[in-house]
């Protein structure tokens, strides 16, 4: 049990205690008296932890299904790429390097959401949305480097769809910041908004690990 | 039509055979355990007493503990599990016994499946012995029949319930069933996957024939197509060949090859046509002919406009084609 | 001025605005007829009138909406039944040709498999879970009010699309190549894959809502250990459905996109394969009938009880198997390809895992029995039903045991007796366990009670009825009739079983219609019923039939797993206070032991979910006609979900009222 409690600490913002009711109810008679309790919390804490991590796990979930699909065929067909070169290496290794990089200024926005800073969090969130459009257009230049058409053959489809799976994703997931960083300059701001800022963070997170292996699907597997 | 078995109950060879063993098997345990579990559901309705909403209801039950409720749930429980254990060590060696039947000088068949008809091609190790035939699947009783399955459209299945279990044909892959025949008779298999428009009317005979009679069966349509011996039928086979019917029809020894249709080569001494949708005589033949779609709508055969004279010659030639 | 950890202006943390005058908020906690209660009563109604049906994310009125349209279209795939049904009757026969023949079966099959039974296990999830946990509404509302108008326009559409002649013709599971851009013709697949679409968009989104209600939102001190059994039964098909949805919804994407795009998915000719279709469906489609079937033994471990007088014998066992279930449903999906010619060591272990789920299920039975051999048992409506379940579903689980030997499979897949097993576990596992739980929660839906006799008749007619109707296609399958025939020649002998079948079909109807005359005569006339007519354990009943918009005046304190018949410690609190009747307040807990933890504000009504429906719609509709529509179409659903998530400077400032942080 305390393995469970430590690692749900560990999903929860490091400077937060992670035991429960940070502010205990209070006795009040017969009743439970909750009027001191927070309005929201972080982490695991907040329904919308948990939202994501159910929209991460279906994403997931079609991800890994994909890529079933990409070695199933593989598995049926001798010659893979069915013709044609592999796509080249150079557009989308630069993009997975700087997605990784964006890691950096995602850790910040999510601390600066934390600590409910609403500078460091306007800063840090205007950096981030900046970096992450940047990868758009580089994405761009994946599809017209690949080498192969989606109609080309079973290759082509499934590097297509997959490199699309993931690119569908990527775009919800910078026009989510974009508002998230819209909202961020209001004149008033309530506490969820940090929470919702500390959420995309974390959905952040699973754009960057679902991206590392589709890059080694895409272009290190028809290399191998 | 004609009289033919088709149940899985009546097994007509070793496949069948060792599936329907195996089905009795399942069926006498099954109702055992039906029986059983239906007792006690009934025994329970008697013996508990009855109540109304009001009753006070017994939370304490779960905390006094129910030792003999438990042990009986537990030894169900472990029936039950032992019994499947049982039925899965059945129905292995089912399996393990069809993959171990012998295959000694099998019978050679490539079976495609086609929307909506079955395409059979007799092989054999000397190419002049390969022939064609359609919808209609004679073997020999006691020797192994192995049929290699494609299918050239959409997904299908063959099935002849009392010689063997069904095996999908599916488009890109090659799948393979084999049974043996071991009584005397007529068998009906149907298409098992639906396929389209006509799945309901694509049946697929097997005549299981004495060695002697299949052998003469073999030869029969091993020879070219019957010369015509009247001028109606000479008629008949001028208009097949220089018609439409050539387009996708095939007759060995005519000027008519298309592979697009069944070949028709030995059509009359089939039992029926249109892959069992009617029976091979005359009036069929000649309605078929003019209008496939009124029979099977849907079918790839169009209706053919033709005079009555002429259709009555392409008749009395397919006629002629035993 | 540093801006790290500054109290919000305004909110409760706020030093500058303490002691301001301002109106002080009334709170929660007092009796049903409290000030707190009117306050809540004004909080949380709904505007009368169209706006307010279209802005209510209220979870009992959206699963109402659910439970009602799922039964809707219950009706009308149960009338394509019914037409087919004539059709074969007798040999040869002409009322009905293959092209329509084939619409209905395939409507029949997907309008029952994805449009009702999945809906209204939902729906009734919807609606009971977040009374029986003992909270105001579910976790995630605008987005469950949404997925609702998804699947509402998403089955419209298929609907008018069949009534066009344009229905789905392929079968429920519309295998490829017949579904593919060859001989697919027209736009009937298409529509198939749109309606795919949409229901598990919508299964995906109330699925994710109902775990988050589940394990955030109940009431302190229903630890994990007392959550009611249709709760945990709830819990675990949410998950299934959020791993095995996508599945489907991945496969019917790629042959949209082999279809509309020419890729190369399910094209042999270009390296794909057709038998990937299979496993991509199936891995979907056999959880698929465990999260319809799930749902179901919650309804009967929720009656049994309650009609026994007694806790459930072997709760955590009943608990371990529910699990168990969900698990081991992801390993059994290519019992579904015994035909094919995958490798045939690889299909006996497949058989194993089938047999090796019914233990699981076996321990469930075992466990009704003992609660219902050891109880004073209330035989009325609702545990008639199931003991019809009892019986029909063992028949449906042990001809599964049949079905899933390889060997036995590859003589009667693909037939009637495939037909009459899926109708034996759906309708004994699903439909009858469905209609004793509307029998017994009806009182709560609408604070009447249906009538007895009415529903006895209808149990014994429905029994009769089924049973006569579906047992005779276990024989029919033996004689070698196979499925999705729209006609057969008389001399196979398949004419008398096929007519008994019909006559048996004809007495479903009328139970049917027993039901429906049941229901509205109750609605408008039936004797009334109080809180707990039932003499029930769980929370929903604690409340008033139906239930206040605001579920409870306070929200109950837990302390047993029966929490109206367990008597209470003597020293515990009995309920929650201090949460704002004036604002739509509601409590987070913890995962385990549902310890409070954080106050949650719901979301406002608003007609932001109902668009962003109709703009997804149009954008999958538009998606699947052209690639242009793909990215365009996103536009609408992007406004409306931003119009649907910007915080507006009403709710900004009303948050920050009650804002205390962490």
């Amino acid at each position: 049990m305390s393995l469970l409690t430590r690692w749900f600490g560990l999903l929860e913002s490091g400077r937060r205690e992670s035991t429960p009711a940070s502010v205990p109810p209070v006795r009040k008679g017969d009743a439970l008296d909750v009027a001191n309790l927070p309005s929201y919390g972080f982490g695991t804490r907040n329904v919308m932890w948990w939202g994501n991590a159910g929209m991460m796990t279906i994403e997931g979930v079609g991800f890994a299904l994909m890529v079933g699909v990409y070695f199933y065929l593989r598995g049926l067909n001798p010659v893979w790429p069915n013709e044609g070169p592999p796509p080249d290496l150079l557009w989308g290794t630069l993009n997975v390097v700087l997605a990784l990089a964006t890691g950096f200024p995602n850790a910040m926005v999510d601390r600066a959401a934390n600590d409910q800073d609403v500078r460091k969090v306007r800063v840090w969130i205007v950096v981030f949305a900046v970096l992450t459009l940047a990868l758009l257009p580089i994405r761009w230049l994946e599809f017209k480097t690949l080498n192969v058409s989606g109609d080309a053959s079973a290759y082509g489809s499934c590097v297509w769809v997959l490199l699309g799976l993931h690119t569908f994703n990527l775009v919800t997931d910078v026009a989510d910041t974009l508002v998230v960083c819209a909202v961020m300059f209001k004149k008033k701001i309530d506490g969820k908004r940090y929470v919702d800022v500390a959420a995309n963070a974390g959905y952040w997170w699973f754009i960057i690990g679902s991206w590392i292996p589709i890059y080694a699907v895409v272009y290190l597997a028809p290399r191998l | 039509m004609i009289e033919a078995l088709h149940n899985v109950q009546a097994p007509g060879g070793v496949q069948a055979q060792a599936v329907y063993h195996l089905w009795l098997l399942l069926l006498a345990v099954c109702t055992i355990v039906f029986v059983a579990v239906m007792a006690a559901l009934a025994l329970a309705l008697r013996r508990a007493r009855r109540a109304g909403a009001e009753t006070r209801p017994r939370v304490e039950l779960p905390e006094r503990g129910e030792p003999a409720v438990v042990r009986a749930v537990v030894i169900g429980v472990a029936v039950s599990a032992a019994l499947l254990l049982g039925l899965l060590g059945a129905s292995v060696y089912t399996s393990r016994t069809l993959a171990g039947m012998p295959l000694t000088d099998a019978l050679h068949i490539a079976l495609t499946a086609h929307q909506w008809w079955w395409e059979a091609r007799y092989d054999d190790p000397a190419p002049s012995r390969i022939f064609l035939t359609a919808n209609e699947l004679h073997v020999p009783v006691g020797r192994p029949v192995l049929l290699t399955l494609r299918a050239s459209d959409v997904i299908h299945s063959f099935w002849v319930p009392s010689l063997t279990g069904k095996k999908d044909l599916i488009p890109g892959r090659e799948a393979m069933v084999t049974f043996r025949a071991d009584h005397a008779g007529v068998y009906r298999g149907q298409c098992a996957e639906f396929c389209g428009y006509q799945h309901a009317k694509m049946a697929l005979f097997v005549f299981a024939d004495e060695p002697e009679a299949w052998q003469h069966w073999a030869e029969g349509q091993l020879a070219p197509a019957a010369a015509p011996r009247t001028a109606l039928e000479a008629r008949g086979r001028e208009l097949f060949e220089t018609g439409t019917c050539a387009m996708c029809h095939a007759v060995a020894g005519t000027l008519a090859g298309g592979r697009h249709a069944p070949d028709l080569t030995h059509v009359a001494s089939r039992a029926t046509l249109a892959a069992g949708a009617m029976p091979n005589d005359v009036a069929a033949r000649t309605a078929w002919i003019l209008d496939p779609q009124a029979i099977k709508p849907g079918v790839n055969m169009p209706a053919t406009r033709l005079a009555p004279e002429d259709a009555a010659a392409i008749t009395a030639f397919l006629g002629s084609l035993q | 001025m540093s801006s790290v950890g500054a109290a919000l202006p305004g909110s409760a943390d706020d030093a500058s605005t303490a002691g301001r005058a301002g109106p002080r908020r009334i709170l929660d906690g007092a009796g049903r007829d409290s000030a707190a209660a009117r306050a809540l009563e004004r909080t949380w109604s709904d505007k009368p009138g169209v706006l307010g049906f279209l802005r209510t994310n209220d979870h009992k009125r959206i699963g109402r909406r659910f439970v009602v349209t799922a039964f809707v279209f219950f009706l009308l795939a149960g009338a394509l039944a019914a037409i087919m049904r004539a059709q074969l009757a007798l040999p040869d026969s002409h009322l009905v040709g293959p092209d329509l023949y084939d619409q209905l079966f395939t409507m029949h099959g997907t309008t029952m498999m994805f449009v009702f039974a999945v809906p209204v296990m939902q729906g009734l999830s919807v609606y009971f879970v977040p009374l029986m946990v003992g909270t105001r509404n579910t976790a995630f509302p605008r987005m469950t009010q949404c997925a609702y108008w998804v699947y509402a326009v998403g089955a419209l559409t298929f609907w008018i699309a069949f009534a066009l002649n344009t229905g789905a013709d392929a079968g429920w599971f519309a295998y490829v190549p017949l579904t593919g851009p060859q001989y697919g013709v027209g736009h009937r697949a298409d529509l198939w894959n749109n309606l795919v679409n949409f229901t598990e968009a919508m299964g995906l989104m109330v699925a994710v809502d109902i775990a988050t209600v589940i394990l955030k939102m109940r009431a302190p001190g229903m630890s994990l250990r007392r959550m009611p059994l249709f709760v945990w039964a709830s819990l675990v098909a949410s998950v299934m459905i959020i791993f095995a949805m996508p599945s489907v919804m991945l496969a019917a994407n790629l042959v949209s996109f082999d279809r509309t795009f020419g890729t190369h998915f399910f094209n042999p000719a270009e390296g794909g394969d057709a038998l990937l279709w299979q496993h991509l469906f199936w891995f979907f489609g056999h959880p698929e009938v465990y999260f319809i079937f799930i749902p179901a033994l919650g309804f009967v471990s929720t009656i049994i009880p309650v009609f026994a007088r007694r806790p459930m014998f072997g709760h955590d066992a009943v608990v371990m198997s529910l699990i168990a279930t969900g698990f081991l449903a992801f390993g059994l999906w290519v019992h579904h390809m015994f035909a094919t010619n995958l490798p045939e060591l690889g299909k006996s272990f497949f058989t194993a895992m089938s047999y090796m789920i019914a233990i699981p299920t076996a321990v469930q039975i075992f466990c009704w029995i003992a609660t219902l051999w050891t109880g004073r048992l209330n035989l009325r409506v609702p545990l008639l039903f199931v003991l019809g379940f009892f019986f029909i579903f063992v028949i449906g689980g042990l001809s599964g045991i049949m079905v899933g030997s390889v060997p036995l499979d590859l003589q009667v897949h693909d037939t009637y007796f495939v037909v009459a097993h899926l109708h034996y576990v759906l309708i004994g596992g699903a439909v009858f366990p469905l209609f004793g739980i509307l029998h017994y929660w009806f009182p709560k839906l609408t604070g009447r009670m249906l009538d007895e006799r009415l529903g006895r008749w209808q149990f014994w007619l429905f029994f009769v009825g089924f049973n006569v109707a579906f047992f005779p296609m276990h024989i029919l399958g033996l004689q070698g009739m196979p499925r999705r025939m729209y006609t057969y020649a008389a001399e196979t002998g398949w004419g008398p079983m096929n007519l008994v079948a019909t006559i048996g079909a004809a007495v479903i109807a009328v139970s049917v219609l027993l039901f429906l005359i049941n229901v509205v005569r109750s609605w408008l006339h039936g004797e009334r019923a109080g809180d707990d007519p039932w003499g029930a354990d769980t929370l929903e009943w604690s409340t008033r039939s139906p239930p206040p918009p605001y579920n409870f005046a306070a929200l109950p304190v837990v302390t047993s797993r029966q929490p109206l018949w367990a008597p209470r410690p003597p020293d515990a609190p009995t309920h929650v206070s201090g949460l704002s009747a004036e604002d739509r307040e509601g409590l987070v807990t913890t995962v385990l032991d549902a310890l409070p933890d954080v106050r949650y504000s719901y979301p406002e009504p608003t007609v932001w979910p109902f668009v962003a429906a109709w703009a997804v719609y149009a954008w999958l509709f538009w998606s699947g006609l052209s690639s242009a529509g793909m990215f365009w179409g996103l536009i609408p659903p992007a406004i409306a979900f931003i119009g649907w998530y910007w915080p507006s400077e009403k709710e900004t400032t009303r948050q920050i009222l009650l804002d205390k942080r962490p």
